[in-house]
């Protein structure tokens, strides 16, 4: 195997755990905004800016 | 009927530009690589998507039918000249002595026979197709955001496209900028969170349109864009905003010195991935919705060709929403990077 192969594999891994992440962090809203309806404006704010900040990194190692 | 003359509105909006995608067809560009030699679908639709994401010095409004953008060179002296003067490549374009030629988009300086001249760097100046368009979207928003502006004086309520617009300024002003930066220093920054929200959203919109605008998926406009906002905030910045890059209060000193190189990388770091973010989700869509469109084209069973049109259509949608909620992250994140730079604190 190349160094080409290897490097797909990785980016292959990094997007696993940038999905894994959004996911967790999209989860993780759904309870907040189960307990606490009131609060939806301002969680799902920072549910976007985390999930903006993992999306980054994801496309940071599709891109390099 | 409001709601439901809003629906007819969209699904003919998705509907136009979903049609108007695929008749981009590929077969347009194969006089690139010369006459009569025929390509399989698979490269030609790659080569379209290529085509599709990268600049031109034409604005091709219709199969076949490009419209000549101007060039301008710096080459020892400005040379000015119709794009047409290359006809796509095929002849030289001769201006004051000197002959240019256009392979794959990039104009190189050759001799009179069309060899490239490799020591000899020019500096492309050229209204590009998305040159133009930008200078198009700015003319827009200026023409539309001052009738909103003068329809002020006449009484409280906005007319027209005002009345679309007037909300959303409200929606950047009291979730973006307010909550994000503070209700005392907001009001500097206003103007350009709004620029800069309007700007990439209708960019975001028209590159959903039928004629191939990419601007926002082109790294040098996203790059100029984060790099605006770098400069602001750094030059905007109060004390607390400095002290807590090189010397972090309420940490024992080993570790300022540690937070010191990391802290000055991060104020780079979070323009970088301001322009990576709009960039590359702008082009994913991009190629994502291309590709769709060219399995329309390789499915050879009506049944697949059916399945792919509507899953284009729903992509198209989603891509729809994409181009507002990148629009909304880049403000919403530059203003949360301008509400670091000017936070007090007296609590420490």
């Amino acid at each position: 195997m190349d160094a080409e192969t290897f490097a797909m594999i990785g980016k292959g891994l990094i997007v696993i755990g940038a999905g894994l992440g959004i996911g967790k962090i999209g989860g993780s809203a759904m309870d907040a905004i189960a307990r606490q309806p009131e609060a939806t404006a301002k969680i799902q704010t920072a549910m976007i800016i985390a999930a903006a900040l993992i999306e980054g990194i994801g496309f940071a190692a599709l891109f390099a | 009927m409001m709601k439901a003359k809003l629906n007819i509105i969209a699904t003919l909006l998705v509907l136009f530009s979903t049609t108007a995608f695929a008749l981009e067809h590929p077969d347009d560009h194969s006089h690139d690589h010369g006459e009569g030699q025929t390509m399989d679908l698979k490269t030609e639709i790659k080569q379209t998507i290529k085509h599709h994401l990268k600049d031109a010095h034409y604005f091709e409004l219709y199969h076949g039918l490009a419209m000549p953008l101007p060039v301008i060179i710096w080459d020892n002296g400005i040379h000015l000249f119709m794009s047409s003067s290359f006809d796509h490549g095929h002849t030289l374009a001769n201006s004051k002595g000197n002959y240019y030629n256009l392979d794959h988009g990039k104009i190189y300086k050759t001799d009179s026979e069309g060899h490239v001249l490799d020591n000899q760097s020019i500096i492309d100046f050229s209204i590009t197709k998305n040159v133009l368009v930008i200078i198009l979207m700015c003319a827009f928003l200026l023409i539309s955001f001052s009738k909103l502006a003068r329809s002020y004086k006449k009484g409280p309520i906005p007319t027209g496209f005002g009345r679309i617009l007037e909300p959303l300024v409200l929606f950047v002003r009291d979730d973006i900028a307010i909550p994000n930066i503070g209700e005392k220093h907001y009001k500097k920054y206003m103007s350009y969170l709004l620029t800069v929200f309007f700007f990439i959203w209708f960019l975001n919109l028209s590159g959903m349109m039928p004629l191939g605008i990419n601007v926002t998926g082109s790294i040098v406009v996203t790059f100029s864009l984060a790099l605006i906002t770098y400069f602001i905030t750094q030059f905007t910045a109060n004390k607390n905003y400095w002290g807590h890059i090189f010397w972090m209060p309420g940490v024992p000193v080993p570790m300022k010195i540690i937070l010191l190189p990391i802290e000055l990388l991060g104020t780079i770091i979070k323009p970088f991935s301001l322009m990576i973010r709009l960039y590359a989700n702008i082009t994913a869509g991009h190629v994502v919705l291309m590709s769709l469109i060219g399995l329309i084209y390789a499915a050879q069973h009506w049944l697949a060709n059916g399945a792919f049109f509507g899953l284009t259509l729903f992509l198209g949608v989603i891509e729809l929403l994409v181009a507002f909620l990148q629009a909304y992250i880049f403000t919403m994140l530059t203003a949360l990077y301008f509400g670091s730079a000017v936070e007090e604190h007296d609590d420490h």
